[in-house]
C-alpha cells in the first residue's frame, strides 16, 4: 500500500492507495504555521496499527521549497560566477552576494581560462568575514565541463559551508537559468534541511520504517534523503501534484487538456499521448527563470469567484478577486452566482445570486436568466480562447531539423479533463472547443492520488566529443575518457545505465524504470576539409508517470 | 545601459539533418556551436527577443525573383524552402510590426543564386534575400529596399537579380575580387542602365580589419542609404570576414560585427556565409542578436581575440579611403552617367559567361534590356547551359511602364519557342509567371 498525502494551501488530503486503487481518504484544513501537525493529522486518519506494516512507501508533495522562496524566507547566499566574456553581467539577475572570479568555458567545453586559487581563497575570505554559509559556484558552459566549477568548491569548501554547484542541478545550456537555479537551491537549503528532518521525525512518530518520497516540480518522486542535495527540484510539488492528479483519475492515453478551476484562477496543463508535457527550458519561480524541469502549466486570472463587470455594454470577467460569490456572501457578481442562477450548482442563498445579476442583466437589456447565460458562456469563451493559444504555441515551438519543421508531433487535444469547484461549466467549455469533457471521479482528493501514484523521474545529458576523446555527463559530475571509435549507439547506452543508477539511488523500483531516449544527435566535426572527429548528445529520461499497475499488483500478493 | 531595446524576432534554424555532403562547409555541424552560444547566454528569455518558427516558401515565392531551370521543384530540396521561408518569416513580423527588427540565422545561404539558375553556385540554390524581397513586395506593397551584403565574397546573385531594378539598391562589401571567389565586383559595376547607382560594390583589401570596414560603413554606405531612402534595409549578414575564417582573408571581428549592424541597424538580417563554425560564428552571431536587440555586446569577444594582432596596415587604411573616396564620387555622378553608358542604343545587352562551383556547370547568357526613361526596362535572357539546356525569358520589372509591357508581352507571344527547351514570362508588376 502507498500512502500520498498532498499539502494544499487549504487543505491537506491523503490517500491510501493499495492495488492501485483508492482504498481510503481524508482530508483535514492545513495549518500554514505548523504543516508538521496537519501532515500528521492527515496521516493518523489513515493509518493504525493494523494496516502500518502494509505500507510500501509514503510520498509527499511539499509548499516547502515554493513558499520559502515567495515568501523570502531564504538564506544569504554568495555566488560566485565563473562568466568570462559574453553578455555583460550586469544584464543578469544574479541574487546574493556576487563573485565574478576568472575561469571560463568555451562552448565545447574546452578551458580557455583556469580557475586562480589565490583569487578564491580571497573570495573564501570574504565570504567568511560576511558570515555566509550557503554559497553556489556557476561557470558558463559548467554543463559543458564541470571541472572548473569542482575546482573552485574544493578551494571554497569547509566543515561549516553549504556548496550548490550549477552542473549538477540541469544538463541544459542557460547561463542566466543556471546562476537563477543555483542560487534559489543554495538559498532554501537550510529551511529545506529542516523540513526533512521533521518529516524524518513524523516517521518515527507513526512508528514505522517506511521509505518517503517528495513529489518534484517534473512530477516525477524522489527518496526525502537524496533530495537534499537538489532541494530546489522540489519546488511547484503542489502544481505537479494536481497535473500528475488528473493522470491518475483520467488515466487517458490520447492528447487533452486539463482544466484546473479555482476561485482566482484557472491552470490549464498539456497532455501528449497521456504525458504530461514538460516546460521547455524550465519552471518560473518568483519572476525568476530557472533550468528546473517541471510539469507545464499555466495560470490565467478567471475562476469561479472572479468578478462580473459589464464594461462599454459588454461582459468583464476577472481577472480580479474580491471575496467568495455574493450567494455566499461576497461583495460582486461571480460566475458562480450564474451557475446557482442556472441551477447547474446547488449552494448557498440564490436570492443573493439573483441579486446580484439582476443589475447586470439591466444593463444588458436582458433577462437574469439569459444574463446568467451570457456570463458563463462569457467564461467558457474565455479559458477557450486561452487554451486555443496555448495549443497554437505549444505547436508552433521552434524546432531545429527538417524532419521535425515537416513531420514534426502536432498536439490535437481529443478530451478536456476538468477538475476545481466550478467544473459544472466544463459542458460550456467544451461545446467552445469542439471536443468532449469529463469530469474524474475522486477528484476532491486527485492531488494526493497523483502524488502517491507517480513513478521516479530523472534525465541525464551526455556530451561526448570524440575529438577531445571525452565524454560528459553534466549532473553527475562525471569526465571520463573515451576512445575514437566512440559512436552514438555507445553513447545512448552510456545514458541508459547511468540514467538506470541515477534512478535506482532515487527510490524507482526496476520495473518503473521506464527510458525514453530525447534527443540523440551526432555531428561530424570537420577541420579543414577533414573529419577530426563526431560530437555526440545525448538526452535520456524517465518520463513522468505513474507506477506500473501491474508491478505493484505484484508486490502485495 | 543608455541604448534603446528593440524588439527583435529570431528566425532560427539550423537545419541539422542537412549537409550539400559530408565534410562540405555547409553542413550539419555549421550552426552548432552558434546555437550552444546562443542558448548559453539565454538569449531566448530576454522579453524583447522573440524566436519564431519558420515559414516554407512556395515554388510560386521563388518564381517571382528567379528564372529556375527547369523549375524551382527539380532546383530545390526542403531545406531551400525553409531557409527562404525563415527570410520571409523574419520579413513578415517586422512588416506586420509584430517586432522592431529580425534576424534569419537560417541556411543554406542564397546571395550567389543568380536571376537564372540552373544549379548551384558557392552553396546557393536559390537567393533567399530575392524570393523574401519580392514576396514582401507583393505582400506589402513595399517599393524601395536596400541590401547590404556584408559577406566576406561578392553578393553577385543579388546584384544580378537587381541589376535592372532603380528601386532595390544593391551595396557589397567584400574581399577583393582579384583574391577571392566568385572574382566579380568591381567598383564600376555599377547597375543597369535604367539602374545606375542602384548597385554599389566596394571591395576591400585582404586583412582589413573593424577599423577599415566601419569606415566603409560611416563614409560610403550610410550616406548612400541616406540618399536612396530605402524603406527597409536588409543585412545579406555572411560572416566570412572574421579573422578566423578558413577560406577567406579578412581581419573583422565579432566587436566588429556588432558596431556594424549597430550602426546600420538593418530593418532585416540575413545570414549567408560565414564558416569558422567554432571560433567565429557563435561570437558574431551573438554580437549581431545584442546589437539588434540594442542590449549591451561590449563584453562578446572570441576567446583568441587579439586587437593587436588582427589590426589593419597603414597601407590598408590608404587603400580603404581612397576606394571610399572613388566610389562616392562614381555615386555622385550617376545622375550625368545614363547618356555616356546608353548613347543612342534602344536596347543594351551584356554577355555572361556564369560558373556554378557548386554543381559543375557552365552557362553563357545574353541578358538585354531596353532603355528606358519611365521603369527599369523590360528585359530578354537568352541563357544556355553545358547541361544541354537552353532557355529564353522575358521579365517585367516591378515598376513596369506601359510601353515596356507592350514590348514584353509581345516579345514573349511572338517568340518561337523551338530553339529553346523553355521559355518564361516574369511579370514582376502583377506577379504573373508563364512557362511555354
Amino acid at each position: 500500500m502507498i500512502l500520498g498525502i498532498d499539502v494544499g494551501g487549504t487543505h491537506t488530503d491523503a490517500v491510501l492507495v493499495h492495488n492501485y486503487q483508492l482504498i481510503r481518504k481524508a482530508k483535514v484544513l492545513t495549518n500554514p504555521a505548523n504543516i508538521m501537525a496537519s501532515l500528521l493529522e492527515a496521516a493518523q486518519k489513515l493509518i493504525s496499527g493494523e494496516n502500518i506494516n502494509n505500507i510500501d512507501r509514503i510520498v509527499l508533495s511539499t509548499t516547502i521549497s515554493t513558499n520559502a522562496i515567495v515568501q523570502e524566507k531564504i538564506s544569504r547566499v554568495a555566488m560566485v560566477l565563473l562568466s568570462g566574456p559574453g553578455l555583460s553581467p550586469e544584464t543578469l539577475d544574479l541574487g546574493g552576494d556576487v563573485y565574478f572570479a576568472r575561469g571560463y568555458i568555451n562552448h565545447r567545453g574546452i578551458p580557455v581560462k583556469n580557475v586562480n586559487s589565490r583569487q578564491m581563497n580571497e573570495i573564501s575570505d570574504e565570504i567568511a568575514r560576511k558570515q555566509i554559509r550557503d554559497i553556489g559556484i556557476v561557470g558558463k558552459f559548467s554543463s559543458r565541463n564541470p571541472q572548473q566549477e569542482m575546482d573552485a568548491a574544493e578551494l571554497l569548501q569547509n566543515n561549516s559551508r553549504h556548496i550548490s554547484l550549477g552542473h549538477t542541478l540541469s544538463g541544459q545550456l542557460n547561463f542566466p537559468r543556471r546562476i537563477a537555479t543555483t542560487y534559489l537551491n543554495a538559498a532554501i537549503h537550510d529551511i529545506y534541511q529542516r523540513f526533512v528532518k521533521d518529516v524524518q521525525q513524523f516517521i518515527e512518530k507513526i512508528g514505522a520504517d517506511i521509505p518517503v518520497y517528495i513529489l518534484k516540480a517534473d512530477g516525477g518522486t524522489i527518496l526525502i534523503g537524496k533530495s537534499m542535495e537538489c532541494p530546489v527540484q522540489t519546488i511547484h510539488s503542489g502544481p505537479s501534484a494536481g497535473i500528475m492528479g488528473v493522470l491518475a483519475t483520467a488515466r487517458m492515453k490520447e492528447d487533452a487538456v486539463a482544466l484546473d478551476i479555482g476561485g482566482t484562477t484557472t491552470d490549464i496543463s498539456v497532455f501528449a499521448d497521456g504525458v504530461p508535457l514538460l516546460e521547455p527550458s524550465g519552471v518560473s519561480i518568483n519572476g525568476r527563470k530557472t533550468l528546473i524541469r517541471g510539469l507545464y502549466t499555466k495560470s490565467i486570472g478567471l475562476g469561479g469567484d472572479s468578478v462580473v463587470q459589464i464594461e462599454k455594454g459588454h461582459l468583464k470577467i476577472g481577472p480580479q478577486r474580491e471575496g467568495p460569490a455574493a450567494a455566499l456572501g461576497g461583495p460582486f457578481p461571480t460566475p458562480t452566482d450564474a451557475m446557482i442562477v442556472q441551477g447547474i450548482v446547488d449552494f448557498g442563498d440564490r436570492q443573493k445570486a439573483l441579486d446580484a445579476i439582476t443589475p447586470l442583466a439591466q444593463k444588458l437589456h436582458m433577462t437574469v436568466q439569459d444574463a446568467a447565460v451570457a456570463i458563463i458562456e462569457k467564461m467558457a469563451a474565455l479559458i477557450s480562447d486561452h487554451v486555443r493559444e496555448i495549443m497554437a504555441e505549444i505547436n508552433n515551438k521552434p524546432v531545429y531539423t527538417i524532419h521535425e519543421l515537416l513531420e514534426g508531433k502536432i498536439i490535437e487535444p481529443k478530451i478536456l479533463y476538468v477538475a476545481g469547484g466550478p467544473a459544472a461549466v466544463a459542458p460550456f467549455i467544451a461545446k467552445n472547443l469542439g471536443y468532449p469533457y469529463s469530469i474524474p471521479e475522486h477528484s476532491e482528493v486527485s492531488n494526493a492520488l497523483g502524488v502517491a501514484l507517480a513513478r521516479t523521474t530523472a534525465e541525464v545529458t551526455i556530451l561526448a566529443d570524440t575529438e577531445k576523446r571525452e565524454l560528459i555527463i553534466s549532473e553527475e559530475g562525471r569526465l571520463q575518457s573515451i576512445p575514437r571509435s566512440f559512436a552514438l549507439a555507445d553513447a545512448v547506452e552510456v545514458g541508459k545505465a547511468t540514467l538506470r543508477e541515477k534512478a535506482a539511488g532515487m527510490g524507482a523500483r526496476p520495473e518503473d524504470i521506464i527510458m525514453e531516449v530525447t534527443e540523440s544527435q551526432e555531428f561530424n566535426m570537420v577541420r579543414d576539409y577533414y573529419t577530426t572527429g563526431k560530437n555526440i548528445r545525448v538526452k535520456v529520461q524517465i518520463k513522468p508517470g505513474l507506477i506500473s499497475a501491474g508491478a505493484e499488483r505484484a508486490n502485495d500478493v | 545601459m543608455s541604448k534603446k531595446l528593440k524588439k527583435t524576432g529570431l528566425i532560427f534554424f539550423p537545419a541539422f539533418d542537412w549537409a550539400i555532403s559530408p565534410n562540405h562547409p555547409e553542413r550539419e555541424e555549421r550552426l552548432l556551436y552558434t546555437q550552444d552560444q546562443v542558448f548559453e547566454e539565454g538569449l531566448l528569455d530576454f522579453p524583447n527577443i522573440v524566436e519564431y518558427k519558420p515559414d516554407i516558401a512556395t515554388y510560386a515565392d521563388i518564381n517571382r525573383c528567379h528564372i529556375c531551370v527547369p523549375n524551382p521543384q527539380n532546383l530545390t530540396t526542403s531545406s531551400h524552402l525553409i531557409s527562404a521561408g525563415g527570410a520571409i518569416t523574419a520579413a513578415k513580423k517586422v512588416l506586420s510590426g509584430e517586432v522592431d527588427n529580425a534576424f534569419a540565422l537560417v541556411r543554406p545561404p542564397g546571395h550567389h543564386s543568380m536571376l537564372v539558375a540552373h544549379g548551384a553556385r558557392g552553396f546557393c540554390n536559390i537567393n533567399i534575400e530575392a524570393v523574401m524581397i519580392e514576396h514582401i513586395r507583393h505582400q506589402f506593397g513595399i517599393k524601395r529596399i536596400a541590401v547590404v551584403d556584408t559577406d566576406c565574397h561578392h553578393g553577385d546573385g543579388t546584384q544580378d537579380i537587381y541589376w535592372n531594378d532603380p528601386d532595390v539598391l544593391c551595396i557589397s562589401i567584400h574581399q577583393d575580387g582579384r583574391t577571392l571567389y566568385p572574382g566579380t565586383g568591381f567598383t564600376d559595376d555599377f547597375g543597369g542602365p535604367n539602374a545606375l547607382g542602384a548597385t554599389i560594390n566596394i571591395p576591400l583589401p585582404p586583412r582589413t580589419s573593424d577599423e577599415g570596414f566601419l569606415f566603409v560603413l560611416d563614409n560610403v554606405i550610410l550616406p548612400i542609404l541616406e540618399e536612396f531612402k530605402p524603406e527597409i534595409i536588409i543585412n545579406s549578414a555572411g560572416q566570412d570576414n572574421h579573422y578566423s575564417d578558413p577560406i577567406t582573408n579578412m581581419s573583422f571581428s565579432a566587436q566588429g560585427y556588432a558596431l556594424l549592424n549597430e550602426k546600420l541597424a538593418p530593418d532585416i538580417a540575413v545570414l549567408e556565409g560565414g564558416y569558422s563554425i567554432e571560433k567565429a560564428l557563435p561570437y558574431v552571431n551573438v554580437g549581431i542578436i545584442l546589437a539588434m536587440a540594442g542590449l549591451d555586446f561590449s563584453q562578446v569577444r572570441e576567446p583568441d581575440y587579439d586587437a593587436q594582432r588582427i589590426r589593419q596596415s597603414p597601407e590598408i587604411t590608404r587603400l580603404i579611403e581612397e576606394e571610399a573616396r572613388n566610389v562616392m564620387t562614381l555615386f555622385k555622378k550617376k545622375k550625368n552617367l545614363k547618356k555616356q553608358v546608353t548613347g543612342s542604343a534602344a536596347y543594351i545587352r551584356r554577355e555572361k559567361n556564369i560558373y556554378y562551383d557548386t554543381d559543375n556547370i557552365w552557362e553563357k547568357q545574353t541578358e538585354t534590356v531596353r532603355v528606358c526613361d519611365q521603369c527599369g526596362g523590360v528585359v530578354m535572357i537568352d541563357s544556355a547551359a553545358d547541361t544541354g539546356k537552353r532557355i529564353y525569358a522575358v521579365i517585367l520589372p516591378n515598376s513596369c511602364c506601359p510601353e515596356c509591357r507592350e514590348n514584353g508581352e509581345n516579345f514573349f507571344a511572338r517568340m518561337n519557342s523551338s530553339q529553346y527547351n523553355h521559355v518564361y514570362f516574369q511579370d514582376r508588376q502583377r506577379d504573373v509567371f508563364i512557362v511555354k
